[in-house]
């Protein structure tokens, strides 16, 4: 009786079921996010936040009696520093009232970390300060003594390993009786936070106390690692190897996974749907099989895809080779304005450029990351090779397709590069390139797993809609008027394309070849698929089809185009999801377009004013 | 003697006197450990004038040379790695 009335009194006084709100702060490369995993469990989601137009990690979870939602922030240095994390953290922290705030900083950093702490802690809300990588600083020697550090900071300190999973209870439960110890939510108060010369002075007097730095670090196994996979001769090579291999592995894993997929979605198509819709209408029927089904089967077959590279990714990015990479191909692409990041996400984009888009997330400047979506549409795709490999063997002779192939290749890079030396002026990145090169850790499949999930999870969130309402658009497009043959010159794509003939023509692209490049608007994989309708041929006639309706100069020119235009529906959804503004994605799709038309051009005129 | 930092060679260590950055970068550098008093040592520079591999106390890091101009040096001296026994 008395304990539920205890209890009664508590909820009133927590304010009932109201969730409090935790946001979770720290440097990069502290492994906040592991930890942010580690305490919420597999439910995290990247969501927008209420009220700001950014995506935030967010993850419900139940402390005690109380429901509490956590926010992991953007990894910050200071918090009145100038780059575009440093000022969405301000602007989050402005905005929302917080129960609480977990600081988390590296064990084997925390002289230079822990001036953050602090000034975290003059903003007034109620701290938590979580010690991570406790194993790595055990094995330098770094002693720290939390119960001094606490009793000086003035809030519960935490040491802890995410990685291994080590200190997690003691962490939810210090954060638990933060909880219960403030009931009410407080504004950050950004003008309490002492100059960054007196942070540092008193974090210097704290750490003179509490924590013990060994005078002289051991050369160990990064150092050894180092000397191999950096320098000049072997590191580069090694480097492109490297990314071989995560593109083999993309290949050899996922596109037999894709496959199976495919398969499953066409029985799934046959022998459920079609029987299902056999009574209704043949235009009801073409709807549901053509439009609804291959719309949710565009979505499903690039799951397995998003999952293969996230897990690549996860293994590149955890072991700490990402950022060496970053700085073997700094020089090259620092005078095309982009970092050495954006460059492995262009070469992963030679896979799929969906993931690769997603994958500049790891560049914290927008203008820098902006350029680098720009630029990474222009990568060669698993997609397009199979389009470009049928083309090539239908109209060349087996001597000058795999030479037509290489200068694909070639054009690709150059699309690519001269759209980053366009460009690199609008979308300048004025934030420094300094960056932490993290010692070299082992990935655990755990942590891979999860990123694997994390990120496939957000994609299927967040780009399903846009990518069935795209397939039915063309489908419409395709099938109307009802009475038409299905992607003929009668339909509203028909039209269209013998109203786009004066635009096309100069550069070698009938209006029947031009419906052909709608479906490649949507997926590339659909386009051999898509010409076989349009020309009335099947899979057996489409090659001997297509050979009698261009010679070799029409066929590299709507290859040319094919490559450059745009690489499909899902990057454009990609692209808008990820910048947030039409306006870019609406220059990320006009600039290509106009590219390819002017590339293709330039190749058609030119090929017949020699005569060819 | 006043070095700056992008002309010290790859295995020499020195004293960081004083930093010349501004905005960004500089906070950038305080964040990263390049405070004057400091001590750092150049491990390797990437090729073809790429970037700069920096080792200060336990952290080791990255920076573009163009940035590393506004730091200032004093006592280089080479740099024996210790290793592990």
């Amino acid at each position: 009786m008395e304990t539920a009335a205890q209890a009664l009194s508590e909820r009133s006084r927590t304010g009932g079921l109201r969730t409090r709100v935790v946001a979770v702060v720290g440097p990069p490369n502290t492994g906040k996010s592991t930890f942010f995993n580690r305490i919420t469990g597999a439910s995290a989601r990247v969501a927008n936040w209420p009220g700001m137009t950014v995506d935030i990690t967010t993850a419900r979870v139940l402390l005690g009696d109380a429901m509490v939602k956590l926010a992991d922030l953007p990894g910050i240095y200071t918090l009145d520093g100038h780059s575009d994390d440093e000022a969405l953290v301000r602007r989050f922290l402005d905005a929302v009232a917080l129960d609480a705030i977990v600081a988390i900083v590296n064990a084997t950093r925390i002289e230079l970390q822990l001036p953050l702490v602090l000034a975290l802690r003059a903003t007034g809300v109620p701290l938590v300060v979580v010690v991570n990588m406790s194993d790595e600083a055990r094995k330098l020697g770094v002693g720290i003594d939390t119960a001094k550090l606490s009793d000086a900071i003035g809030a519960p300190v935490v040491a802890v390993s995410a990685k291994y999973g080590e200190g997690i209870e003691p962490a939810q439960r210090a954060l638990r009786t933060t909880l219960e110890a403030n009931a009410a939510p407080a504004r950050a108060d950004m003008a309490a936070v002492p100059s960054r010369a007196l942070r540092e002075a008193e974090s210097a007097r704290i750490c003179a106390h509490a924590v013990h730095m060994p005078v002289v670090l051991p050369v160990g196994t990064s150092a050894a690692l180092d000397r191999v996979l950096l320098s000049p001769w072997v590191g580069l090579p090694l480097f492109f190897l490297a990314m071989f291999g995560v593109f083999e592995a993309v290949y050899g894993i996922a596109v037999p996974l894709q496959d199976a997929m495919k398969w499953l979605l066409d029985a799934f198509k046959n022998d459920v749907v079609a029987p299902l819709v056999a009574p209704a209408p043949a235009i009801v029927r073409s709807f549901v099989q053509d439009g609804l089904v291959d719309g949710v089967g565009t979505v499903a077959t690039f799951v397995p895809l998003m999952a293969v590279f996230f897990g690549a990714m996860a293994v590149i990015e955890d072991s700490g080779y990402l950022s060496r990479a970053a700085w073997l191909m700094d020089a090259a692409m620092a005078r095309l304005g982009l970092d050495g990041r954006a460059f492995v996400m262009q070469l992963m984009g030679f896979g799929c450029n969906v993931p690769a888009l997603l994958g500049t997330r790891v560049m914290r400047n927008r203008a820098a990351r902006l350029l680098s979506m720009l630029v990474i549409p222009f990568s060669l795709c698993s997609a397009r090779l199979q389009v470009f490999l049928f083309m090539t063997s239908a109209v060349l002779s087996p001597r000058a397709a795999p030479v037509a192939l290489f200068a694909l290749y070639l054009m690709s890079f150059a699309a690519a590069f001269l759209t980053a030396f366009v460009w690199k002026r609008r979308f300048a990145s004025h934030e420094p390139l300094m960056m932490e090169l993290p010692p070299y850790r082992l990935p655990t499949l755990a942590m891979v797993a999860s990123e694997a999930w994390r990120a496939t999870s957000h994609f299927l969130h967040r780009a399903t809609a846009f990518i069935i309402v795209g397939v039915l658009l063309i489908w419409v497009l395709t099938h109307f008027p009802a009475s038409a043959a299905p992607a003929g010159p009668d339909t509203i794509a028909g039209h269209l394309a013998a109203w786009l003939a004066p635009v096309f023509a100069p550069i070698g692209i009938d209006p029947v070849m031009s419906i052909t490049l709608l479906f490649g608007f949507v997926a590339k994989e659909i386009v051999l698929g898509g010409m076989a309708v349009v020309v009335g041929a099947g899979p057996n006639e489409l090659a001997g089809a297509v050979a009698a309706r261009l010679d070799w100069v029409a066929a590299m020119s709507f290859m040319i185009f094919t490559l450059i235009y745009t690489p499909c529906l899902s990057a454009i959804a990609t692209i808008r999801n990820e910048s947030k503004s039409l306006r870019f994605t609406v220059l990320a799709t006009a600039w290509p377009l106009a590219l390819a038309w002017l590339a293709s051009f330039a190749f058609y005129q030119g090929a017949r004013a020699f005569g060819l | 003697m006043n070095l700056t930092l992008d002309r010290l060679l790859p295995e020499h260590s020195a004293a960081i006197t004083s930093v010349t950055a501004t905005g960004m970068a500089s906070e950038r550098m305080a964040a990263l450990g390049l405070i004057p008093g400091r001590q750092v040592t150049l491990l390797r520079r990437a090729p073809f004038g790429g970037p700069l591999h920096l080792r200060i106390g336990p952290t080791e890091l990255m920076i573009r040379r163009t940035d590393a101009r506004a730091i200032l040096l004093d006592h280089v001296h080479r740099w024996k790695p210790r290793h592990k026994p």
